[in-house]
């Protein structure tokens, strides 16, 4: 039985709110709770409610980038857990914990979740924490980087003629153009693809240009079914498919250029039932976008990352759920009817969410 | 309205300090091909797969899931990855369970595990952190303080861990799969033990394990196995801040809150009556007394005189950690999907040599941190 055959009509629930913190390049004068208490506090104001509104609590972050254990434990001081709360958090990118607050909401017991995520890239070197994602055995110990493994990716799209160093040039340049337009992004410049073919290779093929900046940043969305869903929101956006895959972790045993996890998940959310006319793509690498937009089964009428995406914007661990809120604020502000959100984890695309948000 | 889940397959590992015999995938699946057959199921079979664990860096590998997923079954399947503190191994199973009971899947793998010979869980619960006081004390050193606070309270006298370690110990002994085996375990031989954290002595406290647990849950209408399913009758999490003026760490109300959440669920007003067996993360002796009064067995102060009389010894009214609980075995990851399953093995009748005879109502309990994260269960034989 396909995923699509096996669908069941999920219970209406709606982003009723989204915030994020500015993305910068590195915090240093604010700890992760200093960070997040006033994206809560904006997330809540939004709609005018408070925790006390709030039935389930999920968050998403990483022990690794803040370098101790349970960094969660201090982060729900942002949110003041008193009374005690129905509480959760995830080792995964908000987007994920955003997916166990939408299940427990699908039982139809409670109506409202808070979502949060948050990370601070800046205060230890990526390419050494993010090999420890490997393989303990055989892949960690060779201390493969994430810029070398994403190269392999891109050289194996290029080997296979589906892209050129030009395409990763232009996605990068329309990004961080797009970013001009969005307050909270990191990096938004107007330089035209073929000044930034100039760059030297960091790995090659990737140039500078194809690469995510390194971000410090934390969102929150607050997700509503049933009567808070209109309270909170006069014009609704709502989720009508969510759906995520994982592929296998051995990079030798994957084609590299598809992502058959994305194919799935976007079968189970139903991202080809109506047109798209917008999509967030949790792209981190340029030449990835082109992998996802065909596996997202996109065409080039589909605005993609006009809020730059995370090219212009790569907070860990907040970079997957930021997608779900820009798509649903592009929806909510009139300029789309129907969109697709996606968040990626592991190396080389291996883990894949997508969620399908609609208007009214 | 939520769909009927139940628990249909358990497995797990052989808890022992090094498991290197065995990779962490090879650990994993260990417990999960275990909780397969019991299923009569199966990776095919499986809709999705839910993996839980303590720190990342209790092994040193981030998202560990990420290296999992094939040894698991899960290529091209949904899988998540749960981290709540020692509550995990609970909260794991929950999330797993809502996976069930939301309408969205029909079986769902769920698996927790640690390997805890592979690092060293005290360096790595007290890596130091800017603004904040170093503790360097590791969880013992935490509550020691707390278990001091309890004993004035209620006046219970030095003996009642000892009690405790010394129960919880011959209960091990009668399950195979459990970390310690201390066959001539006596009173005498607590109290002669080491002073680790007054007054906690070296055993009254857990040890370090390596060991996965591993359950099969499945809807209503696909249920299989080798024996009836242990029914989902109530679930519940709640967590409270770390640290505030007021709060009691000795019974927090995030622990009193969700086991009223899940007896209200269940239909529980008289736990003491209504539940035939509990499984309850006692990781330090003392924390048996102290959870018998947060759960609502007794009154405020009576709990050291239940553990006392008897009642929660492997013959009393109330039998509490007839596997050995997390005094014999402590994969901590893993440890609260293990008090999950034991009840779950309980009601369904295939405990063994640690079965009580005719568990019916049983429940799970599990917590974490500096007891500030609780997740809880109570399973039955009778369908909700």
């Amino acid at each position: 039985m396909s995923a699509a055959a096996a669908r069941r009509t999920p219970r209406p629930v709606s982003i009723a709110s989204f915030a994020q913190a500015h993305n910068v390049r590195r915090d240093d004068e604010h700890n992760e709770v200093e960070i997040l208490m006033p994206v809560v506090a904006e997330v809540f104001g939004n709609i005018g409610i408070t925790k006390d509104d709030i039935d389930f609590i999920c968050s998403g972050s990483t022990d690794y980038l803040i370098g101790g254990p349970f960094s969660f434990v201090t982060a729900l001081d942002a949110v003041g857990v008193w009374p005690p709360k129905s509480e959760s958090h995830v080792e995964m990118d908000g987007a994920w914990a955003l997916y166990e607050a939408w299940v427990l909401l699908q039982e139809g017991e409670i109506d409202a979740a808070l979502v949060y995520s948050f990370g601070r890239s800046s205060p230890g070197n990526l390419n050494e924490i993010l090999a420890l994602q490997l393989d303990p055995y055989y892949v960690a110990p060779l201390w493969p980087d994430p810029v070398s493994l994403a190269a392999l990716q891109a050289r194996a799209l290029i080997d296979a003629g589906k892209a050129t160093e030009a395409d990763f040039a232009a996605i990068a340049s329309r990004s961080r153009r797009d970013a001009l337009d969005n307050p909270k992004a990191q990096v938004a410049n107007d330089i035209p693809a073929e000044k930034l073919l100039e760059d030297e290779y960091v790995v090659s093929p990737l140039r500078r240009h194809a690469l995510p900046p390194i971000t410090d940043g934390v969102a929150a969305i607050v997700l509503a079914a049933g009567d808070k869903a209109r309270q909170w929101s006069e014009k609704p956006v709502w989720i009508t498919g969510f759906d995520h895959r994982i592929e296998t972790h051995a990079l030798g045993a994957r084609d590299l250029t598809s992502s058959p996890s994305t194919v799935r998940a976007a079968e189970g959310a139903g991202v080809s039932d109506g047109p798209i006319d917008v999509a967030e793509i949790h792209a981190p690498f340029a030449h990835q976008e082109i992998i996802l937009k065909e596996a997202l089964g996109l065409d080039d009428t589909v605005v993609v990352n006009p809020s730059g995406g995370p090219l212009a914007a790569n907070p860990l661990m907040s970079a997957g759920l930021i997608r779900i809120g820009e798509a649903a604020t592009r929806i909510s502000s009139g300029r789309a009817h129907r969109a697709v959100a996606h968040a990626t984890s592991g190396p080389c695309l291996q883990q894949n969410l997508v969620c399908v948000l609609e208007g009214e | 309205m939520a769909e009927r889940c139940a628990v249909i397959g358990v497995g797990q590992t052989h808890h022992k300090s090094k498991r290197d015999d065995v990779s962490i995938a090879g650990l994993v699946r260990e417990a999960a091909k275990m909780a397969l057959a019991d299923a009569d199921l199966t990776w095919t079979d499986i809709d999705a797969v839910v993996i839980g664990k303590a720190p990342d860096m209790f092994e040193g590998n981030m998202m560990p899931e990420l290296y999992l997923a094939p040894a698991l079954g899960a290529v091209g399947k949904p899988m998540f990855r749960v981290h709540t503190a020692g509550s995990v191994g609970g909260s794991t199973a929950l999330v797993a369970a809502h996976l069930i009971s939301s309408g969205i899947h029909k079986r769902v793998l769920t698996v927790a595990y640690e390997k805890q010979s592979d690092s060293d869980a005290m360096w790595a619960l007290s890596v130091p952190q800017p603004f904040a006081a170093p503790l360097l004390a590791g969880a013992g050193g935490y509550f020691a303080p707390h278990i001091r606070a309890y004993m004035r309270r209620s006046g219970a006298p030095e003996y009642i861990g000892r009690m405790v370690a010394v129960k919880d110990r011959k209960n091990a002994m009668r399950n195979p799969y459990a970390h310690l085996h201390i066959a001539d375990i006596d009173m005498k031989m607590v109290e002669e033990s080491m002073m680790l954290w007054d007054p906690l002595r070296y055993l009254e406290a857990c040890p370090s394990s390596d060991g996965a647990a591993a359950m099969v849950l499945s809807s209503e209408d696909a249920l299989s196995g080798q024996y009836p399913p242990a029914w989902i009758h109530g679930m519940a999490m709640r967590s409270e801040p770390t640290m505030f003026a007021g709060r009691d760490q000795v019974n927090p109300r995030a622990g009193r809150d969700c086991s009223a959440d899940v007896y209200a669920q269940a239909g529980i007003t008289d736990p003491r009556r209504q539940i035939d067996v509990a499984e309850v993360y006692v990781p330090f002796s003392w924390y048996e007394p102290m959870w018998l009064e947060n759960l609502g067995f007794c009154d405020l102060g009576d709990g050291w005189k239940l553990t006392e009389s008897g009642a929660t010894a492997f013959d009393g009214d109330i039998p509490w950690n007839t596997s050995g609980g997390v005094l014999s075995s402590n994969p901590i990851g893993a440890s609260g999907m293990l008090r999950f399953l034991e009840v779950a093995m309980q009601v369904r009748g295939q405990a063994g040599e640690h079965q009580i005879d005719g568990a019916r109502v049983a429940l799970g309990q599990a917590y974490g941190g500096g007891s500030q994260f609780f997740a809880m269960w109570v399973v039955g034989g009778d369908k909700p």
